[in-house]
């Protein structure tokens, strides 16, 4: 696989019983750029983002993330694998039990061996780096707003500094304010990290910012990849589908 | 049309109660299947590092300490609740004195490991699916696994740990407080004598009496915080299942409690 390559489609089908989610995807993501998987609901997204994650298996093919291929890794390996990953739910995912800061503090606290002054520092650190104050910290996700909720799931996603970051609808909910600030969050995270390589994936529906956003855009409908092109080319593209949905 | 393709609503009634009852069975027996492997699933992770020692503490806080006021309170008016009706009854044939011995034997053998089965799985239980089944709908639980951490072993083993080592020293707690309650009602409302009431329960009480209820409770927190726990990973589809999750903990909790005690009494009566 090219170095550029981070994760690579081969031949993907996803089977639910008789009921076909992908359909033999071939495509590649590559390293350092912002990628997005755009498409209507119900177009096999969100199994494509649990393929990607090792969640769930394809049916046939092969699916590589940084020349591994996951469905050959057993149960232990494959978690191990998954800290590759910094993952920003749809809704954040936040533990409700924890603080904002405590949210953060997990997986240092479950993965690595540092102290608690470092860990303090690097939890302030990424929390400071997504815009959430002292006082912010110290607050239970059911007492911030949702786009509070996605900036600390972002520094949370970032704490393990993974090499893949995964975005599901990260503005989905979100006034287009708050939706701004987050799109901005990505492409500065994507900008912070670029020295050590970081690959977005972002899945989404909001055509707008994915334009803005994105370096490349893939079009899924119906559990095909219809267009994958650069983003700049892709309002160009001949597609009738990619034409209804941008043009909507 | 044949008999044999006909849609099961256009069938005969006694056909469909049938078919609807054969149902039934299939659903509880695959019910009971799943219980089955996602009790082995916990078997098999929880022997495994990392030991969250710290989870397991919180959680029998959780379910010991904070179900100690409602334990003491069940335990007390059983124990006198027994005294008066034993009471009652032994004095038609001047066996009196033996209240004490039987409310205690009552309460060490079935009263309290029973009740306090039932109350944990009613408190605890349904605590456990709710908790859980909100942090599925929420994506908590995917946050788990993205991260690499095996929800099972971070949220179910803890639980059902600590179930399992609460309800015996809860169940401890009930028989106590409820033999206390037998002894006020039985010397001070019922005037037995204070003597012959400790002389007859150290005449006919045996440690054996209380290793029975231990042990029960012991299988009884094992059972109620795996149903408590499996249901909670069961739910879907939001608010509503997370209702159905609870709910469900819950009964299928009472129901197992119930059912494990005819069986582990039919067994220890034979070799204590």
């Amino acid at each position: 696989m090219p170095e550029d390559i981070i994760i690579q489609f081969q031949n993907v089908t996803k089977k639910f019983g008789e009921h076909v989610i992908l359909s033999n995807l071939n495509f590649e993501i590559y390293k350092n750029k912002i990628t997005t998987i755009l498409g209507f609901s119900g177009a096999g997204k969100s199994t494509l983002l649990k393929i990607i994650l090792g969640l769930v298996h394809p049916t046939e093919g092969a699916v590589y993330v940084l020349g591994q291929d996951l469905s050959k890794l057993g149960d232990f390996p494959l978690r191990e694998f998954r800290r590759n990953f910094g993952m920003v739910f749809q809704y954040a995912a936040l533990f409700d039990s924890m603080t904002a800061y405590q949210n953060v503090e997990f997986p240092l606290k479950e993965f690595t061996n540092l102290r608690p002054s470092e860990r303090d520092h690097k939890v302030r650190h990424l929390l400071t780096s997504v815009g959430i104050d002292d006082f912010g910290m110290k607050k239970l996700p059911s007492e911030l707003s949702g786009g509070m909720r996605k900036r600390v799931g972002l520094a949370r996603a970032l704490a393990l500094s993974p090499a893949i970051m995964l975005y599901d609808e990260p503005t989905t909910g979100l006034d287009p304010i708050t939706s701004k600030m987050v799109n901005d969050l990505i492409v500065e995270t994507a900008e912070a990290h670029k020295d050590r390589g970081l690959t977005s994936v972002i899945i989404s529906h909001d055509i707008k910012a994915t334009l803005k956003i994105s370096d490349f855009i893939a079009f899924l409908d119906r559990g095909r990849i219809v267009e994958y092109l650069p983003a700049k080319d892709f309002v160009n593209s001949n597609h009738p589908l990619v034409q209804e949905f941008v043009h909507l | 049309m044949s008999a044999n393709n006909a849609h099961p609503a256009d069938h005969p009634w006694p056909y469909r109660i049938v078919a609807e009852l054969g149902q039934s069975i299939i659903d509880v027996l695959r019910g009971l299947g799943k219980i089955t492997l996602f009790a082995g699933r916990f078997f098999y992770w929880v022997g495994r590092p990392p030991y969250r020692i710290r989870l397991v503490f919180d959680q029998l806080f959780f379910i010991g300490n904070k179900s100690v006021f409602i334990i003491v309170l069940s335990g007390s008016f059983t124990g006198m609740v027994m005294a008066y009706q034993t009471y009652f009854g032994f004095k038609l044939i001047n066996v009196d004195t033996l209240v004490g011995p039987v409310v205690a034997i009552s309460l060490a053998k079935e009263l309290a490991p029973v009740l306090t089965g039932l109350i944990v799985a009613g408190r605890a239980g349904s605590a456990m699916a709710a908790q859980i089944g909100t942090m599925k709908v929420t994506e908590q639980v995917d946050a788990l696994e993205v991260m690499g951490i095996n929800s099972l072993q971070y949220l179910a083993a803890p639980r059902i740990l600590a179930g399992t080592l609460a309800l015996p020293l809860l169940s401890i707690i009930f028989l106590f407080v409820g033999s206390v309650g037998a002894y006020i009602i039985g010397t001070k409302a019922l005037m037995i004598d204070e003597a012959i009431f400790y002389s007859k329960l150290g005449e006919f009480m045996y440690l054996e009496d209380m290793l029975q209820g231990v042990i029960k409770a012991f299988f009884f927190g094992f059972v109620v915080s795996t149903i408590g726990t499996y249901f909670g990973f069961e739910v879907t589809e939001g608010a509503e299942g997370v209702g159905r999750g609870t709910n469900q903990a819950v009964v299928w909790g009472m129901i197992f409690v119930l059912v494990l005690d005819y069986f582990l009494t039919s067994f220890l009566i034979r070799i204590l």
